[in-house]
């Protein structure tokens, strides 16, 4: 009897604990964000794309900008991860229905879903990012890939020791091919003749996470002569990554810069800047001048680019960035045309 | 009739002090991250059952889960642990999906029914092969039933991937199945709903098996070689028969999962399918104990839990990971539910 009695005090002391912690952190919240949806605030929610957050890629770039924006902006974000593809649309919804300012689709693999939600949301705002979704309530912000690939390209052509390079793709779509030929080009700018190995992980959207396949992959090229692969495969990069460690040889990051992972052995990284249009498009709701339709994201507005850090200044010497500026230049002058798979199609 | 009443309420206990239980340590979790475990409390149980669209929201998430719950059931009560519901999931919203949008001018309670049957069916057949191989071989079923789950996902991936199945562009993914295809939503209780007639349709099929356990000569056979197959030959009951009329029941009410989620939900087969629903089917049917009522309620308990937790990812800023362990936890505890009962009542005992 007296044991049980003690079972049920410690069950209560537990019990209120928990519950004064909550109120605690519940009135802190309080106080600094406002209970419950604040209306002079904007709203944004963000729908993360499978592999979520920790991709050190894609989808952390996209936080990035979000919590950028919460702290300049002061807008309030929330963001929600997928379990599965199939959960987007109902995430989509879940947002509009909440009334948020703003939603945004991280990913092209949500471009259906979000052309249904939005359809059905006609007042409501969306953007979706790396997709055109064809309503005027959504902002479609779409990357040069190609051009920023293109610099890349130029870079292990004019690295490149054995004349040979790789790609390494995560999912076999245009969108990656749009990588793939403009890095080709670019290395035939610089290096007419180069060799270009080309691999992909797969044809379904796993391939975008699993390190394993592109470790394997890259193991093959490097075996096969080449010496700096390019990979734009999500999370199956890093494998590519750390197959060029484990080589001593060279990767080309890409989206976000990841010339930190494995300073030394990459090269240089084609930066994607979600961030940046994720951040851009909550200032025009900020500002109330969204618009919707399609907005590019290219070399001009470094959108797009190739990233230079304490991580990889010693691998591109000065003659090396000086020629790839002047293909930058010649690039957006227009003196460069730079083939877009996705356009030509 | 006293003691009756006594004795049902006793019963509501321990299911209580689970909660109670997973609610604590849930709490403690939730602190340690630094989160507000009331706020999660307070998301969680307003996003499952507090107004009409979480409820339907709910009810949305549960009815896969019955019809996965007695497929894993009504093989439990014949004595086979029938692990194959994810795969006899997956074969069967495929061909939903392919007669939904390839089969045209019908009419619509035509169509649907058609999609419907074909979809068990592929479920049914998918399941006998296991079932086959363990009344004819001996083949355990367990083993056979998880490698075709991994066949069935393999398979579909490979079909999707063919000209004739796969929807131009970047996801790969079927057509959208056809309107005379669509199983109608609940758009009267809640107006963005994916809930739609497949719940009602799952809440049948757990009548019909329940009829078929109690009330006939094949489901007396059944859980008659479920609880001694040796007495059951001798009694002359074909034990051979039983194991792959309840392999097939299961794999057709499995099969009609994913035709629900093709053509109430997603409208289309996209892969990798959603999974899960299979395995979660198992939980469902060991919390209702194997009864089809049962397994009724358990999904809708493992509904609310799925639909809760979503929200508490969609509205706050809790990590995903961290809505994942508290279900987790939920579950544990509930399943624990035997144990505490055992405490209970000893307690009883040594009071009276």
């Amino acid at each position: 009897m007296s044991r049980s009695r003690v079972v049920v005090a410690v069950l209560v002391a537990v019990l209120g604990t928990a519950a004064f912690g909550g109120c605690q952190k519940g009135e802190r919240e309080g106080r600094a964000a406002g209970d419950g949806p604040d209306p002079s605030r904007i709203r944004v929610g963000l729908v993360l794309s499978v592999g979520g957050l920790g991709d050190k890629s894609f989808n952390d770039s996209a936080y990035e900008g979000l919590k950028r924006a919460e702290k300049e902006l002061g807008i309030e974000g929330v963001y929600g991860q997928p379990e599965q593809m199939a959960e987007d649309e109902k995430y989509l919804r879940q947002y509009a229905v909440q009334g948020m300012d703003l939603v945004i689709a991280v990913g092209f693999l949500m471009k259906d879903a979000l052309g249904q939600v939005s359809a059905e949301f006609p007042d409501s705002r969306f953007a979706i990012i790396d997709a055109v979704v064809d309503q005027p309530n959504v902002a479609s912000l779409v990357f040069s890939e190609h051009e920023g690939s293109f610099l890349v390209g130029a870079i292990a052509g004019l690295k490149t020791k054995t004349g040979i390079i790789g790609f390494i793709g995560g999912m076999d779509i245009p969108l990656i091919h749009k990588f793939e030929v403009g890095y080709t080009e670019g290395a035939e700018y610089v290096r007419p003749g180069i060799e270009v190995l080309s691999a992909y992980a797969g044809s379904g959207p796993e391939a975008f996470h699993d390190p394993v396949k592109g470790k394997s992959l890259a193991l093959s090229q490097f075996n096969r002569g080449a010496d700096i692969i390019f990979q734009a495969a999500g999370s199956t990069g890093n494998g590519v990554i750390d197959a060029a460690v484990e080589k001593g040889l060279y990767a080309i990051g890409v989206d976000a810069n990841q010339n930190y992972m494995a300073p030394g052995h990459v090269l240089t990284s084609m930066v994607k800047r979600v961030d940046v249009a994720v951040f851009e498009i909550i200032r025009e709701v900020a500002g109330d001048r969204f618009s919707g339709g399609v907005h590019v994201y290219g070399l001009e507005v470094d959108g797009v680019g190739y990233s230079l850090d304490e991580h990889n200044e010693g691998l591109l010497p000065e003659d090396v960035i000086a020629r790839v500026e002047s293909i930058k230049r010649d690039i957006i002058a227009g003196k460069i045309k730079v083939t877009d798979y996705t356009a030509a199609r | 009739m006293k003691a009756n009443v006594r004795t049902s309420l006793t019963d509501l206990v321990p299911p209580l002090v689970a909660l109670v239980l997973a609610g604590v340590v849930s709490s403690v979790i939730v602190l340690l991250t630094g989160e507000s475990p009331l706020r999660i409390a307070h998301v969680m149980l307003s996003g499952s059952v507090g107004g009409a669209g979480s409820i339907a929201g709910t009810l949305e998430e549960a009815t896969p889960l019955i019809f996965t719950g007695l497929c894993v059931a009504i093989a439990m009560r014949a004595g086979l642990f029938n692990i194959g519901g994810e795969g006899q999931l997956v074969v069967g919203a495929f061909v939903a999906a392919w007669i939904g949008y390839r089969v045209g001018g019908l009419d619509p309670a035509l169509h649907v029914a058609l999609c419907i049957a074909l979809a068990g069916a592929a479920g049914a057949l998918w399941a006998l092969i296991p079932g086959l191989l363990k009344a004819r071989f001996g083949a355990h079923e367990v083993i056979n039933t998880i490698m075709l789950n991994y066949i069935a996902f393999i398979l579909t991936n490979y079909l999707i991937g063919l000209p004739y199945f796969r929807k131009p562009g970047q996801i790969p993914q079927t057509e959208d199945v056809l309107a005379s295809a669509l199983l109608p939503r609940m758009t009267f209780l809640y107006k963005y709903t994916r809930l739609n007639l497949g719940f009602v349709l799952a809440v049948v099929c757990a009548l019909l098996v329940f009829i078929l356990l109690r009330k006939t000569g094949l489901g007396f056979e059944i859980r008659s070689v479920g609880y001694n197959p040796l007495a059951s030959r001798a009694a002359g009951i074909s034990v051979v028969r039983s194991t792959l009329m309840a392999m097939a029941i299961g794999g057709f009410l499995a099969g009609m999962a994913g035709s629900e989620r093709v053509l109430g939900v997603h409208r289309h087969f996209i892969s990798p399918f959603p999974f899960g629903y299979g395995f979660a089917g198992i939980a469902v049917a060991l919390l209702g104990r194997n009864r089809p009522l049962g397994v009724v309620v358990a999904a809708l308990f493992f509904g609310a839990l799925a639909n809760g937790g979503a929200q508490v990812d969609i509205a706050t800023t809790v990590p995903r990971e961290l809505v994942t362990v508290i279900q987790a936890i939920v579950i544990i505890f509930v399943a624990c539910e035997y144990p505490i009962r055992h405490l209970v009542l000893r307690r009883r005992g040594a009071e009276t």
